[in-house]
């Protein structure tokens, strides 16, 4: 079992955990994830890690409702346990790895956090200011309800550029459209990571392929065990098969069929909606609406 | 007493009734059946029996222990060789091994000897029978990589000769591919699995879940940092195979691996369970093994209206004669030698059905099967909303990509040898389909067993 240590409400419907995990936090780096599970009836959940402390032997994750997995990972509160808690998963970044150091210190870089897609790019950030890479970084989110971890991104990063689609924070845009302010202005960068959801990666991408900027994603398609046996999360890179979970889950974002992998990920959608219904409405539901047939 | 020539027949659930439900097929013989059909063994001095199984169990010696009704002594006989007899007498291929060079069975039907092994089994479960513990400890820590069938009989052996074994698997529940791979209406998990489990554990063996070997701690760590003097890997072969037809990333393609996981080892089927799985209308499952028995079967039992397409023709299917036969009464359809050639995808990202060639048998190629070949103009499409693909799987390059010294094969297999279990490496053995690619249960317990034999060789000389 796998105490939560410390939980901490980030936003709206966003929480903070530290798990107690020794091996986990022992071996993983900026840019892999973990699969958890609350217990025995609980989903495999991918989520990223988003800080971890090797003394201590905790990794942080960060978890928003999607489904009724996560709302009862929500539900538990420090001093409760998850039952499983597996990794570190996945390849590291290859700007975070100390053979690639040289290298990422002549480059000019930018991140682009899109709503929960800060939680993986603060470590990746942090590695590289520990490791005396400052970087710029974009955080961009819905509204000012779901923003998180502002004053520790400010912490580690040259600049934070905020935005807000609805303007009740920072910039009143999206990160596509602050990065081409940014560079518009004449700031210069020769590789951009974008992380977020898909949808504004896929944008991301399109932007930067316009400004001629390397792009890196981290893709978060829907995964059973994470270790590349089933196969759910494969999607297609440059005209390949890869495995996100085996074979990423960072790619050349210029390369990935992002199309396809939004198809992919609706593919449980219904299912997600039902469980997570049959959650919130608990014993409330009496199957009387006549369509759902008291399954919901 | 019935004809000496003739099995006492087994009991299983009505086809129409198990198409429906995920209990158990076959239930099995009672004490009056097992006693029955073990009198018709002709107790062989040179019995070929033996010869045929992977793990050499003293079959004679067993079946005239539960002739005599002296079960437990038929129990002991039988775990000094397995560690998994529940699951050996359920998913064995006996009809090619201990069975198929049964001497009754030259004139009449041979002996049922998984089906006496299952009894067996089962008396000794549920009449609380363990396994003999090690008298002493050596003390010699041992890791052994991989909660399969390979794994839990190298760890079962070892630890009988007192060796300090833990099991270190990636997943959440110990099992491997009993676990996810293999379904309930086969081999039921609580009942059967999860008591075997407990079985190895009751020897002495631990069990860490949740760690996966090359990412959460490396083999060179295991013995360098933890103390480990042999490490064992039977990690299995778990990389799925896919055909590379247009239309394989759609909505509604699965490997089998993903669907029976779901099924399986996350229980799907199961009220109360979160994880979802797509219950299709109608579903095509591609491959003749018995991977694609259990996944058409599951299919079935989810509701679906099922086929198999297989691009050989009835003789060349791979999979179990019983697992055919079961499948083909439950309901399955079977489209024999034809072979997909497109999956058709709708405007929203599913699949709306699938193009299909029929295949005629050319000459025998290097396996000395004949080989498929496609009839020219022959296509057609059959709709369907979901297909699984179950074209065999490959080991995954996870542990021998992050072990130094580690020889693999052009096919990324282990390189071991097969007599010890030895590998390139100094002090790491490998067993099982990580060894062989893709093969069975009783296998990859042979192989775990010749390992465990081949560690306590080099640990006694170290």
């Amino acid at each position: 079992m796998y105490p939560i240590v410390r939980k901490e409400k980030l936003a709206d419907q966003i929480i903070l955990m530290d798990i107690k995990a020794p091996r986990v936090a022992k071996e993983c780096l900026p840019g892999q994830f973990i699969i958890a599970k609350v217990d025995e009836v609980g989903e495999r959940i991918p989520l990223t890690i988003c800080d971890y402390d090797r003394e201590k032997e905790t990794v942080t994750i960060v978890v928003q409702t999607i489904g009724a997995g996560t709302m009862r990972m929500m539900d538990l509160n420090e001093g409760d346990e998850l039952a499983d808690f597996v990794g570190p998963l996945g390849c590291a970044s290859e700007l975070c790895m100390e053979e690639n150091l040289e290298e990422t210190k002549k480059k000019s870089i930018v991140f682009i956090a899109g709503g929960l897609g800060t939680a993986p790019v603060y470590p990746q950030v942090k590695w590289l200011h520990e490791h005396g890479v400052d970087v710029d970084v974009i955080m961009g989110s819905r509204t000012k309800d779901l923003l998180f971890y502002i004053d520790e991104m400010k912490a580690v990063a040259k600049n934070v550029y905020v935005t807000t689609d609805d303007g009740t924070y920072g910039f009143h845009g999206n990160g596509c459209q602050q990065l081409e302010a940014l560079v518009g202005e004449g700031k210069h960068y020769d590789t951009c990571v974008a992380i977020g959801p898909m949808i504004m990666m896929k944008f991301v991408c399109v932007l930067t392929k316009k400004l001629e900027i390397p792009t890196i994603v981290s893709m978060n398609p829907i995964m059973v065990d994470g270790t590349g046996m089933c196969g759910a999360c494969r999607l297609m890179v440059g005209g390949e098969v890869k495995f996100a979970c085996v074979d990423g889950p960072e790619f050349d974002g210029h390369l990935v069929d992002f199309d396809q992998a939004m198809k992919r990920q609706q593919q449980y959608k219904t299912e997600e909606g039902r469980a997570k219904l049959a959650y919130e409405e608990g014993d409330t539901h009496h199957g009387g609406c006549g369509h759902c047939g008291g399954d919901k | 007493m019935g004809d000496v020539l003739v099995r006492i027949p087994v009991r299983e659930q009505e086809p129409k009734v198990r198409a429906t439900n995920f209990e158990e097929v076959c239930y099995g013989y009672n004490e009056e059946e097992a006693v029955e059909e073990a009198s018709r063994c002709l107790n062989c001095k040179n019995a070929q029996c033996m010869k045929g199984c992977p793990v050499s169990i003293n079959i004679p010696a067993f079946i005239e222990q539960v002739k005599n009704r002296n079960f437990e002594a038929a129990y002991q006989i039988i775990s000094e060789s397995s560690a998994l007899p529940a699951v050996c007498g359920r998913v064995c291929p006996q009809e090619s091994q201990c069975e198929g060079k049964c001497i009754r069975g030259i004139k009449g039907e041979p002996v049922a000897i998984g089906k006496l092994e299952r009894f067996v089994a089962d008396w000794a479960r549920e009449n609380g029978i363990k396994p003999k513990k090690a008298d002493s400890l050596n003390g010699k820590k041992v890791a052994v990589i991989g909660s399969g069938p390979a794994g839990l009989t190298c760890a079962g052996d070892l630890a009988k000769l007192g060796y300090d074994v833990t099991i270190f698997e990636a997943l959440h529940a110990a099992g491997g591919v009993l676990s996810y791979g293999i379904p309930e209406f086969r081999l039921p998990k609580d009942k059967v699995v999860a008591a075997e489990v407990e079985n190895v554990k009751s020897l002495g063996v631990k069990i860490e879940t949740n760690v996966v070997i090359g990412k959460s701690i490396k083999i060179d760590e295991l013995m360098e940092e933890e103390g480990f003097e042999a490490v064992f890997i039977g990690s299995g072969a778990g990389l799925p195979r896919f055909m590379g037809i247009p239309g394989e990333q759609a909505n509604g393609v699965f490997s089998a691996n993903e669907f029976l996981t779901r099924n399986n080892l996350m229980k799907a089927f199961k009220e109360g369970y979160e994880t979802p799985i797509s219950r299709g209308k109608k579903v095509v499952v591609v491959g003749g093994g018995n991977v694609a028995m259990d996944a058409a079967r599951t299919a079935l039992r989810l509701g679906a209206e099922t086929h198999i397409v297989y691009r050989r023709g009835e003789d060349e299917l791979p999979a179990r004669k019983e697992e055919v036969h079961h499948a083909k009464e439950e309901g399955i359809i079977f489209d024999l030698l034809q072979n997909p050639t497109e999956i058709l995808v709708d405007e929203n990202g599913w699949v709306k059905g699938i193009r299909i060639i029929k295949m005629e048998l050319g000459e025998p190629d290097a396996s000395g099967r004949r080989s498929p070949v496609e009839i020219p103009g022959s296509e057609y499409e059959i709709e369907c909303d979901t297909v699984i693909m179950s074209l065999g799987t490959s080991p995954n390059p996870l542990i021998s990509s992050t072990t130094i010294g580690l020889d693999i094969n052009r096919r990324k297999c282990i390189i071991a040898n097969e007599e010890t279990g030895a590998t390139s490496k100094e002090g790491v053995y490998a067993g099982g389909d990580a060894v062989t690619g893709a093969a069975t249960v009783i296998l990859a317990m042979g192989a775990g067993k010749a390992a465990a034999k081949g560690i306590h060789e080099f640990l006694s000389n170290k």
